[in-house]
């Protein structure tokens, strides 16, 4: 038996995870049209790889990672791209981002896969194949996976996440029910992959069914793995904390969980791990929980790219649905519009009216009662933090360490103010991030126009050189045309004006020659009307510029007449 | 007496050497000051200040000569942070140096000539390009000077205003509704 350790604070919600897991998860029908957003995940977004008209297949590469953290993004099912354009995406902005829309063709065929024993592998195919796989953290950061296995830093405990501690999500409990097995051997491809012994699945003890049948899982594969139920005990499924739970070990600030030797993976995570080697599958579905204020709530397996309100609709929402929040009630984010398609990192939506979730009363003045900094699972000063924020004094937020906050709303749960701290924290965080970039920017800026100024300086400086070069070279050309001079006897009294002044006639006659030499050519062979014409003109000429001359030394006549 | 006084001198003589040479042993190079400010300065090298760049106004203002107020690129929080930086009192924008909202340069390249004259302009070294060739904004590193627009003799820079993307957008600063209780 492990032996379990806790951490600070904490909060006991109403898990209402009862209504989603009494039905097993069904497969969501094929939509109409499917929406691909090519910024799935965190870093930068993918790019497309795939025209407007192409037929795709089910698990093609439709874009490609970009830069270090970056993922795939394949066709979840078989189909025509009819567009590859700007659209409403699940993000609080509303703002919209570049998507791909396909049409399924109804065949939902599959393209090539490629399954892989683990065993030959090594960690670094692995973590290529992940890539190229587009697997990403699925409990909800959508970190890519493969990064967490390039980290050369050596891990001795492996922890698996199914704790899932917000209310009303069960997608990873009706995952573990329904499908221990597949996530068994996937964790035994991340242990292989990161060359450790020691593998710890994290489960809260609020799903008894799923502990049972992981446990099953886990002695059918005859895996030295431990399943530990962890007490329920909100925000007990973050990384940090179950670490801490599981370990005893806790991640330092601004360290990762591999500084301490550990590494991290959500049970849905190992799952599509385990699809994506065995089975050469790329993540192009996953299992989303639809609860809330609907008919039936329930999980389902839909594509990515599915959109919610094709979910939402089989659930059937009640009448008085007012709005719908994607991930739990605690940390998730009010849907812009429903038809906003599913990502990767989609576990839940919840149909929200106001007779489920009140609108929360006005907040008043903080009290400084400090009941948020005793549940406060990061050991942070939420009120302090607060005070900062409020008043736009982020050096004070950053030293009082708000970049540890893991927004997980344990202390606007408790405040008797009812102030939602953590959109002050999220406001804070931003506008510093923001902050950091102009800095960077800034300093770019001077850094270029300091340079800019010393190129400067250092051309003149050349250019001054080059100068001074070329007069001493003429300087020494003309005391050696004096040393002739003098030696052949001709002018002994020439002095130095007077080469100078032979210098330049001659320059003169050169430019003179040069001049004749270019004489236009066609004027070569003309015959003598023309010629006589040509001489007329140039007569008249000359006699204006004499009649200019004799207006007005000072009044010279425009520059451009003398050309015409 | 005489003593106490001939050791007081003696002190003073000793400790005024040691002051004398520890001014040229640590002597500062530049003007703090300054660089403190030009910290803060965003950097634009705009001249919108009527200085040629931020240092020298930087240098300006830690001399007593320049207004904390004249730097319409740092928006009213760099006058904020400048008075508070100086221990002054705030200072609001004049009639004539408004902030404007963030842009970068765009070069139409239809309407280009490759003349050089926004390179020359650019005080970043922000635009890419040669002497007949087709010239390019690197938007990266473009400060929204608005130095080349004045120099183009074909009017084809224009000043485009960063829109909001997924890639900036920030969380906004929390606002409520207040409900009216009669």
């Amino acid at each position: 038996m492990t032996r379990l350790h806790s951490f600070h604070g904490g909060i006991h919600p109403l898990t209402h995870k009862k209504e989603s897991t009494q039905s097993p998860i069904m497969s969501a029908p094929l939509p109409a049209q499917l929406i691909v957003p090519f910024r799935q995940h965190a870093g930068e977004a993918a790019k497309p790889v795939v025209q407007v008209g192409e037929y795709v297949l089910k698990g093609q590469l439709i874009g490609e990672p970009v830069g270090m953290i970056s993922s795939s993004v394949h066709a979840p099912t078989s189909g025509t791209i009819t567009a590859i354009e700007m659209q409403q995406i699940a993000h609080p902005s509303a703002l919209p981002d570049l998507c791909a829309t396909l049409v399924p063709d109804g065949k939902d065929e599959w393209g090539v896969r490629q399954p892989l024993s683990y065993r030959q592998l090594s960690s670094d195919e692995l973590q290529k194949h992940l890539r190229r796989c587009g697997i990403v953290g699925l409990g909800g950061a959508a970190f890519p996976s493969d990064m967490k296995l390039s980290h050369p830093v050596v891990v001795n405990t492996l922890v698996i996440n199914g704790a899932e501690c917000e209310p009303y999500i069960t997608c990873d409990d009706m995952l573990m029910r329904e499908r221990a097995e597949g996530i068994v051997r996937g964790i035994e491809i991340l242990r292989h992959a990161l060359g450790t012994d020691s593998v710890l699945i994290g489960i809260e003890d609020n799903k008894p069914q799923a502990i049972a049948a992981m446990q099953r899982a886990v002695d059918d594969s005859s895996h030295p793995f431990k399943v530990v139920a962890v007490p329920t005990l909100y925000p007990g499924g973050s990384a940090k904390h179950l670490i801490k739970v599981l370990t005893g070990v806790e991640v330092p600030s601004g360290k990762l969980p591999t500084d301490v030797g550990v590494q991290c993976y959500n049970v849905a995570t190992a799952y599509t791990v385990h699809r994506a080697v065995e089975h050469g599958e790329p993540l192009v579905s996953r299992i989303v929980t639809v609860t809330g204020n609907v008919e039936q709530p329930r999980n389902y397996e839909a594509l990515i790219g599915t959109p919610f309100s094709e979910l939402v609709a089989l659930s059937v929402p009640k009448a008085d649905t007012n709005r719908y929040i994607m991930g739990g009630p605690m940390m998730g984010v009010e849907l812009p519009a429903v038809n906003v398609p599913l990502v990767k990192a989609s576990n839940c939506v919840i149909a929200a009216s106001d007779a489920l979730f009140p609108p929360p009363p006005a907040p008043m003045p903080c009290i400084r009662c400090t009941r948020c900094a005793q549940v406060c699972p990061v050991e942070l000063q939420p009120q302090e933090l607060y005070w900062f924020a409020q008043s736009h004094n982020f050096g004070k937020a950053q030293e009082y360490d708000l970049f540890d906050c893991i927004e997980c709303g344990a202390c606007a749960y408790v405040c008797p103010s009812n102030i939602p701290l953590v959109q002050y924290y999220r406001y804070a965080k931003s506008e510093i991030r923001a902050r950091d970039l102009e800095k960077r920017a800034a300093d770019l800026a001077r850094e270029r126009h300091e340079f800019r100024q010393f190129r400067i300086e250092r051309e003149k400086q050349e250019k001054a050189e080059r100068l001074a070069q070329k007069e001493r070279a003429a300087a020494e050309a003309k005391a050696a045309t004096a040393a002739t001079v003098v030696a052949t006897q001709v002018d002994p009294t020439a002095d130095a004006d007077d080469t100078q002044q032979m210098r330049i006639d001659a320059a003169l006659a050169r430019a003179k020659e040069q001049a004749a030499a270019a004489m236009p050519k066609n004027t070569e062979a003309l015959t003598p009307e023309q010629r006589a014409e040509i001489e007329a003109i140039e007569a008249r000429r000359a006699h204006i510029h004499e009649l200019a001359a004799d207006a007005g030394a000072d009044d010279e006549p425009p520059k451009h007449s003398q050309g015409n | 007496m005489i003593t106490a006084l001939w050791i007081m001198i003696a002190l003073a003589a000793l400790l005024g050497m040691i002051l004398g040479y520890a001014s040229i042993r640590f002597r500062v190079e530049g003007n703090p000051l300054a660089e403190k400010i030009d910290a803060v300065l965003p950097q634009t090298q705009c001249g919108q200040c009527g200085y040629p760049g931020c240092k020298p106004y930087a240098d300006a203002i830690a001399k007593g000569e320049a207004d904390i107020n004249l730097c319409p690129p740092g928006g009213e929080e760099g006058i904020h942070k400048l008075a508070e930086l100086l221990g002054v009192e705030f200072k609001p924008f004049g009639e004539n140096a408004q902030p404007k909202p963030k842009a970068v340069a765009f070069i139409d390249e239809q309407t280009c000539i490759g003349c050089t004259l926004c390179i020359q302009a650019c005080p970043v070294d922000a635009i890419a390009g040669a002497a007949k060739q087709m010239h390019t904004i690197i938007a990266s590193e473009c400060t929204g000077c608005e130095l080349c627009v004045p120099p183009c003799p074909v009017d084809c820079i224009s000043m485009v205003p960063i829109e909001e993307q997924l890639t900036n957008w920030k969380w906004r600063y929390p606002v409520f509704k207040l409900r009216q209780t009669s």
